[in-house]
């Protein structure tokens, strides 16, 4: 048996033929990097390579590196391994990336959602032979409502919270998240504030996509022009010092683990909205099959469950221990820490 | 239904006693009267027996969501909520129902004796007809109670406020025996009656503990004290020549403990004692685990009453010759009590008084304290001279003061995911101790409490990382963490495969500093006994 075309290894998905990493967690020559959150694009490969809308992002995280950007579809070769990139779907600039060798045709995930978000470009099904997907939400339990649902709901908390002369505290991942709520919140019902992590990420992002105008919040604002308008923060803001400056105020988290009443609870936060990046379970779903793939490699999620699911399905699936975390970091405030450029600005 | 779901919701997603206090408000203003009455039961456990068994509810969950049962397995026990993984994995329809709760537990009530296949049209019918949180509240009523973090006080502080009756006079009619079927929301909240007062127990008084030094509750001298026996708190009602016996948890107990009938035409009508409810054989006070063999029993064989007797140490007196007497000074109320166990000490009849002591000095109740395990009492009680019988558990006048917990160092050797605010979190530990020469580890207690959020979130990762088999929702660890592990007492039992059981098991803390080898033994344990 030759040697299958990607294969994980200690530092990451490897394609022994070109040489070449697809998101590796540890230092490489050459990576292919899907997206922009920490544990997908790490600090210290000697060459990156991803799409061009990501570069920016990648940048503002990693300083100075040598990064060349792609755009989807486009195709290039190394070592005469064919890549190219095409829309995931999960944050802007991310991608998936198919892998072709000698009529054999392979795809990576990265993170992905099938529903259109409207500021990253749309997930779209490659065909190929072996695809590798990551399944965070990867149970029945996780069905999402349609997203202007949840929008709707958002509006008429902040609303409501306004009306009761509160400030309205909500709680996304400084990349991705926050810029889709961000172009979700009314503006008309009041003043959008963030939080430095996710100012500076948005200013990266404004080139690529127009967002609503947001004021951030520095030592010199007050707790009275806070009152009746809302607040965009990272997880990890809350519980600190940081967000006495809005007393008196109401916390609302996104996120796919929302949809667990234990979750919400267990982070002591009094709204939770279910809005992922990710796919639920029936995008999940048909996302496999669309691929038309028979080997699936589940990498990170419920991986077990749903890689006997699977199987039971007549698929060839298995699971491969990867370090990626989905959307874990918005399950424990704490992981978000880790990304140290993101948390300066505003102590 | 949908006023309640919304009520349900509004009480879940907030951790603000304020916010449920409103929610529950406007809710009692504004539902209709029988609709009141049935959330007035649920919320204080009353709800009606579950009409379908959860096995069924889990088949026929899973046929609607077309997924196989395994499935449905792995997502409950990550959900950590039946109901809620139920209304989770059913396809969502954008529908609602006009109908009312009191129609769906009344529904529900006449389900119980119906066939199966007409239990599971109804289920499939409303499953499918109901949104999401409807949905989830519907199955939660078949299931089980809601634990939303709303306490009988929180509830009767809401009713206060919407009906402007006294919280102290409706605490005391929501007690006892009431049927929400046939009860009206008049009858049970708003018109006096005093034939329904026969069996009503009053609200118990409950203690905090002693939190630092006890000697800063003040001057000894103003305090009764008395041993905290380890059995069954409980009010005994003679009433008319009737006996009720009421448990803490506000449990009508009376044909669990005939026993008590013997104080029919020994003791006054009119009387309602405190006490503790206490397993006593061959002279002697028996253990925890002795009560525990009543304890789950509707009705009581005449072996296991041969076997297991039990008797009442009185602590406290409420009424006395038909009158509530609970604002008289303890001190006073206890010469009542006194004076009653008088005149029936020689009658043979299962009532016992519980000591009370005076200290001059805080020492001389320390020196009573050590004497707790031996006597097999959990430590003292330490009541104000001149304190009346209040409602719930009050700061200022009563306190307990527990003897220091047993403890002992044990290696985690499985988990399980927890419920509530800890799904999807290992929480659920089993520990064990080293048998055979440190060449083995037996299993001696589970624990599920005692680490801080922060900790459990560490542990939880650690097992994911350490996972050495599944066996369905368990699963074995590599051994290596050890944890100091406090209970309250320990017995011989036949049942624990380590040979001996441990009373209300908990965790004290997390031994980072120490090795599995430091761990300690069965034997170490059973010096214990």
């Amino acid at each position: 048996m030759t040697t299958p075309l990607l294969i994980f290894n200690s530092e990451g998905i490897y394609c022994e033929q070109a040489d070449v990493y697809l998101d590796p967690w540890r230092p490489v020559d050459k990576a292919i990097i899907t997206h922009g959150h920490s544990d997908h694009s790490k600090w210290g490969h000697k060459s990156y390579i991803t799409h061009h809308d990501n570069v920016p992002i990648i940048r503002h995280r990693l300083g100075e590196i040598n990064v060349s950007g792609k755009n989807y579809n486009e195709t290039f070769k190394v070592n005469g391994v064919t890549f190219s990139l095409h829309p995931a779907g999960h944050i802007i600039g991310s991608s998936q990336v198919r892998v072709e060798y000698k009529g054999e045709v392979w795809v990576f995930s990265g993170d992905y959602k099938v529903e259109n978000d409207g500021i990253s470009t749309p997930f779209e099904p490659i065909k190929c032979d072996a695809f590798i997907t990551e399944c965070t939400f990867g149970l029945p339990a996780f069905n999402w409502i349609p997203q202007q649902e949840v929008y709707s709901s958002i509006n008429q908390w902040w609303s409501e919270n306004k009306s009761e002369k509160k400030t309205s505290v909500l709680f996304g991942y400084s990349l991705g998240k926050a810029q889709r709520l961000l172009s979700a919140l009314n503006p008309e019902i009041g003043k959008i504030y963030t939080h430095g992590a996710i100012e500076n990420m948005t200013e990266v992002l404004r080139p690529i996509v127009e967002f609503p105008k947001t004021h951030l919040i520095t030592r010199e604002t007050t707790k009275q022009e806070l009152l009746g308008n809302i607040v965009l923060a990272p997880p990890s803001a809350h519980g600190s010092p940081w967000i006495r400056k809005m007393v008196p105020y109401e916390t609302g988290s996104a996120s796919g683990w929302m949809a667990f009443r234990g979750a919400r609870r267990r982070r002591a936060i009094d709204k939770g909205f279910v809005l992922s990046d990710h796919c639920d379970w029936n995008g999940l779903l048909t996302a496999i099959e669309a691929t038309g793939a028979s080997k699936i490699i589940t990498t990170h999620g419920y991986t077990d469950t749903f890689s006997r699911y699977l199987r039971e399905q007549g698929y060839n699936a298995l699971t491969e221990k990867t370090q990626y975390e989905g959307e874990l970091a918005e399950l424990d405030a704490n992981k978000e820490i880790e990304n140290q450029k993101e948390r300066t600005d505003n102590e | 239904m949908k006023h309640f779901a919304k009520l349900i919701q509004a009480l879940d997603s907030t951790n603000k006693t304020n916010a449920k206090v409103k929610a529950l408000t406007e809710y009692f203003e504004t539902a209709n009267d029988q609709d009141k009455v049935w959330t007035i039961a649920i919320l204080s456990h009353r709800r009606p027996p579950r009409p379908v068994n959860t096995t069924l509810l889990r088949e026929w969950a899973t046929e609607l969501a077309n997924i196989p049962l395994w499935l449905f397995e792995e997502s409950y026990h990550i959900v950590g909520d039946l109901a809620e993984t139920i209304a989770l994995i059913i396809p969502t329809q954008n529908k609602s129902s006009d109908k009312s709760l009191t129609t769906f537990l009344e529904d529900m009530i006449l389900l119980k004796p119906k066939s199966e296949a007409d239990k599971k049209a109804y289920l499939f019918s409303n499953w499918s007809k109901l949104n999401y949180y409807e949905r989830f509240v519907f199955t939660k009523l078949i299931t089980g109670g809601f634990r939303i973090g709303v306490s009988q006080k929180l509830m009767t502080r809401a009713l206060s406020k919407a009906t402007g009756i006294d919280e102290d006079i409706l605490a005391y009619k929501l007690m006892g025996n009431w049927d929400p079927k046939t009860i009206s929301f008049k009858q049970l909240i708003l018109e006096e009656n005093e034939s329904d007062y026969l069996s009503k127990p009053y609200p118990f008084y409950l203690a905090y503990a002693v939190e630092n030094k006890v000697s800063d509750l003040g001057i000894a001298s103003d305090y009764l004290f008395e041993h905290k026996w380890d059995g069954i708190r409980g009010q005994i009602i003679i009433r008319k020549n009737e006996v009720y016996v009421w448990s803490r948890g506000e449990e009508l107990v009376t044909d669990k403990y005939p026993e008590f009938q013997a104080y029919i035409n020994q003791i006054p009508n009119g009387t309602v004692i405190d006490g503790e409810i206490l397993p006593w054989i061959d002279g002697q006070i028996g253990t925890f685990n002795d009560l525990q063999t009543r304890i789950g029993r509707k009705t009581v064989s005449k072996r296991l009453l041969a076997k297991v007797p039990v008797m009442l140490k009185a602590y406290d007196l409420l009424e006395w010759e038909n009158n509530d007497i609970r604002s008289l000074p303890f001190i006073e109320r206890r010469k009542l009590l006194a004076s009653l166990f008088d005149s029936v000490k020689t009658k043979n009849i299962p009532l016992q008084l519980s000591t009370v002591y005076n200290f001059d000095k805080w020492e001389n109740a320390t020196r009573e304290r050590t004497k707790s395990r031996e006597l097999k009492s959990e430590g003292l009680m330490i009541k104000r001279k001149d304190s009346s019988y209040q409602i719930g558990r009050k700061k200022g006048d009563w306190w307990k003061w527990k003897v220091a917990p047993l403890t002992i160092d044990a290696v985690l050797t499985y988990a399980m995911r927890g419920h509530g605010r800890r799904s999807n979190l290992f929480t659920d530990y089993t520990f064990g101790l080293w048998d055979n020469d440190h060449k083995e580890l037996v299993t001696f207690a589970k624990a599920y409490s005692g680490l801080t959020d922060a900790e459990f979130r560490k542990v939880d990762a650690w097992i994911k990382k350490n996972t050495l088999e599944r066996f369905g929702p368990v699963r074995s660890v590599t051994p290596e963490l050890v944890f100091e592990i406090a209970f309250e007492g320990i017995a011989l039992s036949k049942r624990h495969k380590s040979g001996v059981a441990t009373r209300f098991p908990r965790i004290l803390r997390w031994r980072m500093d120490k090795k599995i080898e430091e761990a300690n033994s069965l034997e170490d344990l059973k010096e214990l006994l």
